[in-house]
């Protein structure tokens, strides 16, 4: 039955077996899509016509390889810095919210809570969807009373990162708010004995004491905001982020040079996941 | 601690933006230009309309059926599924294994959506992997087409959301006492019992959890049923994005939207309901 009760054979090796079938489910198209961006075919499928790295460096004009392949190389950029500005905004506003939630009573307190929450069970394409017609709504608003025209409520760089941060910064706060629960408030309350005022109590304790969840909650939202479709698909612009880019390519038929940017993109978040995990294990 | 209201201020002025901005007004403004429409001489009015032709023609609530009940196949298989998994990993795996499995089920979990089904497309298609394999085996005669239908749709909803099924029920698992189980067998209780008595009462917080989080990801998925079911498995996220996108018909995607909205919280509020259990609780 479990580790300290006699188990047959035959259970050890059928549960064996079966943990080993999941994981390769698991792990079966991952390694597919590796593979077979260094074979040297035309389409992303078998037979193996041998190794070739022309998906990665070709410079056309026949083949073009990802490092030559602008659409998908901008495409790249543009995750990269939705990620950026996504995470950035949402640890500052999800420590804010933390701090608020854990230390502050206020009337409302509860109602406020639960909004928080609520992007835990909006669907995201109903976040994107809202979030277009909130943006569309204010557009016309604007042009309408004042002559203005902003980019930002147009689907653009911008309205991607909004609708993003709107619900990555519930899963900061929520992961900050854990630690900050965890926090002896008598280190803050003998700080401001000796005539700290509250911001520097903040600054030099507190938060020093929550960095790791900061920057663990960064992490995770740097990794939520790169790998985002569903919100991200009604908002993008003219600049597609990765995973809309791919979207694109494989739904109008695609060559190896999917895979290959499948491939870097595995390679790269997996470093990120263990580097996370590795300094999450070492805070434990 | 005395109370500062400008430190108060600080934390809530940020958070009342994201929520008010962000979640309040465009959810607002989706439920409003649901309830608009042009009336015959094509001026904007209050109306029904659009619920009422979500009711009138079949495809539209055929497919809202179709997506809810799909999606709690999904969750029940992915809980199927999960299960003897985290056993595996919290009672059966050594310790030193125990942490290397957690390590390698959340990996695949961080690569994107997009790539890992592009992965099973490579894998599944007809020209793909599987069918060039079991074609030189002899297997088949033909390949088979093994995309585009409801059983792969669903076994990819499955895939992408079975991390947020294990995840919790690892740690409910985790926190069940040895003893009880060893308690039982020693009086003679089969393995039977023992999962039906202890061990699946025990997990109920972690099974309530998971399913809720996998049904809502099935649920508002997009990417999936798009690319795995093909033209003949309609997904109701298709629909709003159809009306949004293609037919620029605003005020049916907002109700479409409205009513997914709807279904989401009335699921999710009766799973709590039902298990006593609230949204805090779930999400941390």
């Amino acid at each position: 039955m479990i580790r300290s009760l006699p188990r047959s054979k035959t259970y050890d090796w059928s549960f064996n077996g079966f943990i080993l079938l999941y994981f390769t489910f698991l792990f079966a198209p991952l390694l597919v899509t590796c593979v077979l961006a260094f074979n040297n075919s035309d389409f992303p499928s078998l037979p193996w016509q041998g190794f070739s790295l022309d998906w990665f460096l070709a410079d056309g004009p026949g083949r073009i390889g990802l490092f030559h392949d602008d659409q998908n190389l901008r495409s790249i950029v543009t995750s990269f810095q939705t990620a950026f500005f996504v995470s950035i905004l949402s640890v500052v506003v999800g420590t804010c919210a933390s701090f608020l939630f854990e230390q502050e009573e206020f009337r409302f307190k509860g109602v406020l809570y639960f909004l928080m929450l609520a992007p835990l069970v909006i669907p995201g394409v109903i976040l994107g969807i809202s979030l277009l017609l909130a943006a569309n709504t204010a557009g016309m608003f604007f042009d309408e009373r004042f002559g203005l025209d902003f980019e930002l409520f147009r689907p653009s760089f911008w309205l991607v990162v909004l609708g993003q941060f709107s619900f990555i910064s519930t899963f900061v706060t929520l992961v900050v708010s854990a630690r900050l629960r965890k926090f002896d408030p008598a280190l803050e309350e003998a700080a401001l004995n000796l005539g700290a005022t509250r911001l520097g109590v903040i600054w030099h304790i507190t938060l020093k004491f929550l960095r790791p969840s900061i920057l663990g909650a960064g992490a995770v939202a740097f990794l939520m905001s790169f790998e985002n479709f569903n919100t991200t698909l009604f908002l993008v612009g003219s600049d597609p982020t990765l995973p809309i880019n791919l979207y694109l390519q494989v739904r109008d038929g695609s060559t190896p040079v999917v895979n290959a940017v499948s491939l870097m993109l595995i390679v790269a978040t997996s470093l990120l996941a263990v580097v996370n995990l590795y300094f999450t294990k070492k805070e434990e | 601690m005395q109370r500062s209201r400008l430190v108060f201020w600080i934390f809530l002025a940020p958070v009342l933006m994201w929520l008010l901005l962000l979640i309040v007004l465009p959810h607002l403004d989706l439920l409003t230009m649901s309830f608009r429409g042009e009336d015959d001489y094509g001026d904007m009015v209050w109306t029904m309309q659009n619920y009422m032709n979500f009711f009138i023609e079949p495809i539209y609530w055929l497919t809202f059926v179709r997506t809810a009940l799909y999606a709690m196949i999904t969750t029940f298989i992915t809980f199927l599924l999960a299960m003897p998994v985290s056993f595996f990993i919290a009672k059966l795996a050594r310790a030193r294994v125990q942490g290397a499995l957690m390590i390698l089920l959340l990996l695949p979990f961080w690569v994107s959506e997009m790539v890992r089904i592009y992965g099973w497309m490579i894998l599944l298609r007809e020209s793909g992997v599987l069918n060039y394999f079991m074609l030189k085996l002899g297997v088949i005669d033909t390949p088979i087409e093994m995309l585009y239908n409801d059983a792969t749709m669903i076994m990819g909803l499955v895939y992408t959301s079975m991390l947020f099924m294990v995840v919790p029920l690892v740690s409910v698992m985790e926190s069940l006492d040895d003893s009880l189980i060893e308690a039982a067998h020693d009086l003679g209780a089969g393995q039977f019992t023992i999962w039906r008595t202890i061990i699946i009462p025990h997990c109920k917080p972690g099974i309530t959890s998971g399913s809720i989080v996998v049904f809502m990801l099935a649920l508002g998925n997009y990417l999936t049923p798009n690319l795995m079911g093909g033209k003949n498995s309609l997904w109701f996220t298709e629909q709003i994005y159809n009306q949004f996108i293609a037919s620029f018909n605003w005020n049916q995607g907002s109700a479409f939207g409205f009513l997914l909205l709807l279904l989401s919280s009335l699921i999710i509020w009766v799973g709590l309901r039902v298990t006593g259990q609230k949204l805090g609780e779930v999400a941390s």
